[in-house]
């Protein structure tokens, strides 16, 4: 490189050039991780057709997909906005990834910026392809897309939040232990192919208050029995993403 | 010791009021010595203090860097460097002092001064499954004005990596590639914390050069070594650093220069009268036979010095053999100053 290559320019790029490269390399970093994809495509879509296909759980009155499809919805966005991305960002944390970046011109909240855009743009993909193959066993949703979209939204950031906070606390190690098991335990105990009614009552009532609870419940009332707008499992998923969120913010340590 | 610029005392504070007078004189004679210098430092640190717990790592540290120098700051293990480094970057909030980078607050002006410096960590700072080049690639594109990532990855041997993930890169690739990715946002200031460490001699020099080169083009360097050689090869200015404190600091010349006495060595008939030869020296000289016929001068070997040596030796008939001057080096001084050995 001649003389001069280095001669000093220094400048930040623009936020929304920033924000988007940065949500553009995340994304990258998730689709190539195998684990990953095990984790937040592979499995939900297994779980879909599984048992669609064999009669092994009573999912009670109507088509199994019909019951499996809106839970297994609550379960890919679990998987990417609280498993995946704990994970991830628990290694970069534990990597300098999160500490060199803090001393990048991209401000700390456009990184947390473009970790959102980039589970979104995920879920995106991940809803289409279970869709697809939803719709491929027979599924014949009803309701309200737009409900659908709100819940999903605020089981995003729900999950989001407790994601962060168990990233910015725990080792990475710990994070990837615990966010694995939390993810087992929620996709037996929260109604996302087990119905809920099939856990002693004093369960129920505990059970029914967990963020994947809310979400693949609410999900259900809307794609399945076509309910306009599901308050209740809103307000739960909104309780849990003021506490999550609250909590990550206050809590998380970059280093 | 004239030419040493003494370390700070404890207890030594100054007022933030007198950070950031423009055009302030520095006090440093070895700025004298300095390329490029703009008057205003790029670096300020007065009084600072870091702890962590119980442990003081950063006590009462007074420095000053030169715009469009390379300084080294120098110590061993535990001394201080990275906690330094690391509170001019921002990312430590001092307990006590101020520091001022390009005259800003590095926590409270963060987002300003974030574009106009570069940062090499000791280790890390990757994805683990991000390629070299696709990761600077990416550092580019957070710059307005970035350098050409090609020439960059050309230019620091990593276009041999090709689509192995940083996990998978040896040490001194994963060294060159944090390099590159302080570099590439066309920095002012940029502070390298042990950017050699773990690189084989090759690489080494590669990465000596290429810092030269950022000087030359007008960029700022700090970095932090315990190598010696590194910072007499490399340093326009260097602050030793020992338990959290600048204790010197200067042009390695002037460190080795004022630090400690030189010798002159030479061989010649055993049973010189060294008497009669100290008394044509300066005070304070010193000469001894060591080994029969081996003589030993130290004191401040300068070339009147050493005329006076040998014109003692025409007059006595003695033909000098082997003369040598050794100089000291930066290892010498450090174990003056410290009373230890560096890489202890």
């Amino acid at each position: 490189m001649s003389a001069g290559t280095y001669t000093p320019r220094p400048g930040a790029a623009p936020l929304p050039r920033m924000i988007a490269a940065q949500a553009a390399l995340e994304t990258r970093m998730l689709l190539r991780n195998g684990e990953q994809l095990l984790l937040t495509v592979v499995i939900p879509a297994l779980l879909l057709v599984l048992f669609s296909a064999v009669d092994i759980i009573d999912t009670g009155a109507g088509e199994p997909v019909d019951f499996l499809a809106p839970g297994v919805l609550a379960l890919a966005v679990m998987s990417t906005a609280f498993t995946g991305q704990a994970i991830a960002t628990g290694f970069e944390r534990r990597y300098g990834v999160l500490k060199r970046l803090g001393a990048s011109p991209l401000p700390r909240w456009g990184l947390m910026a473009a970790k959102t855009l980039s589970v979104l743009v995920t879920e995106v993909l991940q809803v289409a392809l279970l869709t697809v193959i939803a719709f491929a066993l027979g599924w014949a949703p009803e309701g309200n897309p737009l409900a659908v979209l709100l819940l999903l939204l605020l089981g995003t950031v729900a999950f989001s939040g407790l994601g962060l906070l168990m990233a910015g606390t725990l080792k990475a190690e710990a994070t990837l232990a615990a966010a694995n098991l939390v993810f087992l335990l929620l996709l037996v105990g929260g109604g996302v192919i087990v119905p809920l009614d099939r856990f002693p009552d004093a369960a129920q009532s505990v059970l029914g208050l967990l963020p994947i609870s809310a979400l693949s419940d609410g999900l259900r009332d809307v794609l399945q029995h076509g309910t306009a707008m599901p308050w209740a499992d809103a307000a739960v998923l909104a309780v849990w993403a003021v506490l999550g969120l609250g909590a990550a913010a206050r809590f998380f340590r970059w280093e | 010791m004239a030419a040493l610029r003494a370390g700070p005392r404890p207890g030594r504070r100054e007022g933030s009021e007198e950070l950031g007078e423009p055009g302030a004189p520095d006090p440093s004679p070895a700025s004298l010595d300095l390329p490029a210098m703009s008057s205003e430092p790029v670096v300020q640190a007065r009084g600072l203090v870091k702890r962590y717990g119980t442990r003081t790592a950063v006590d009462g540290l007074d420095l000053e860097v030169a715009a469009g120098a390379v300084t080294a700051v120098l110590g061993p293990n535990g001394a201080g460097k990275t906690t330094t480094v690391e509170t001019c970057e921002g990312y430590r909030r001092p307990d006590e002092g101020t520091v001022r980078v390009l005259g800003l607050d590095p926590v409270a002006d963060a987002a300003a001064l974030r574009p106009r410096i570069g940062v090499m960590l000791q280790s890390g700072g990757v994805y683990s499954g991000a390629r070299a080049d696709e990761m600077l690639r990416h550092m580019a594109k957070l710059h307005a004005h970035p350098l050409d990532v090609g020439a960059l990855v050309e230019r620091l041997g990593l276009g041999s990596c090709g689509r192995t993930t940083y996990r998978r890169l040896s040490g001194g690739q994963q060294q060159r590639l944090a390099l590159a990715m302080a570099v590439v946002g066309r920095p002012e200031l940029v502070f390298l914390d042990e950017p050699t460490a773990g690189l084989d001699p090759q690489a080494r020099r590669s990465t000596w050069d290429l810092i030269r080169e950022l000087r030359t083009d007008g960029v700022s360097v700090v970095l932090t070594t315990h190598f010696m050689d590194e910072a007499e090869a490399l340093a326009d200015d260097v602050a030793v650093i020992d338990a959290g404190r600048v204790i010197a600091q200067g042009s390695p010349e002037q460190l080795c220069r004022g630090g400690a006495e030189n010798t002159l060595r030479f061989t010649g008939r055993p049973g010189l009268d060294l008497g009669s030869l100290l008394k044509a020296l300066p005070d304070g000289s010193q000469a001894d036979e060591l080994t029969t016929g081996a003589y030993r001068i130290a004191g401040q070997i300068d070339p009147e010095l050493l005329a006076t040596v040998t014109s003692w030796c025409a007059q006595h008939g003695v033909m000098p053999e082997g003369i040598a001057v050794e100089r000291h080096t930066l290892e010498d001084v450090f174990l003056e100053l410290t009373g230890k050995e560096l890489r202890a």
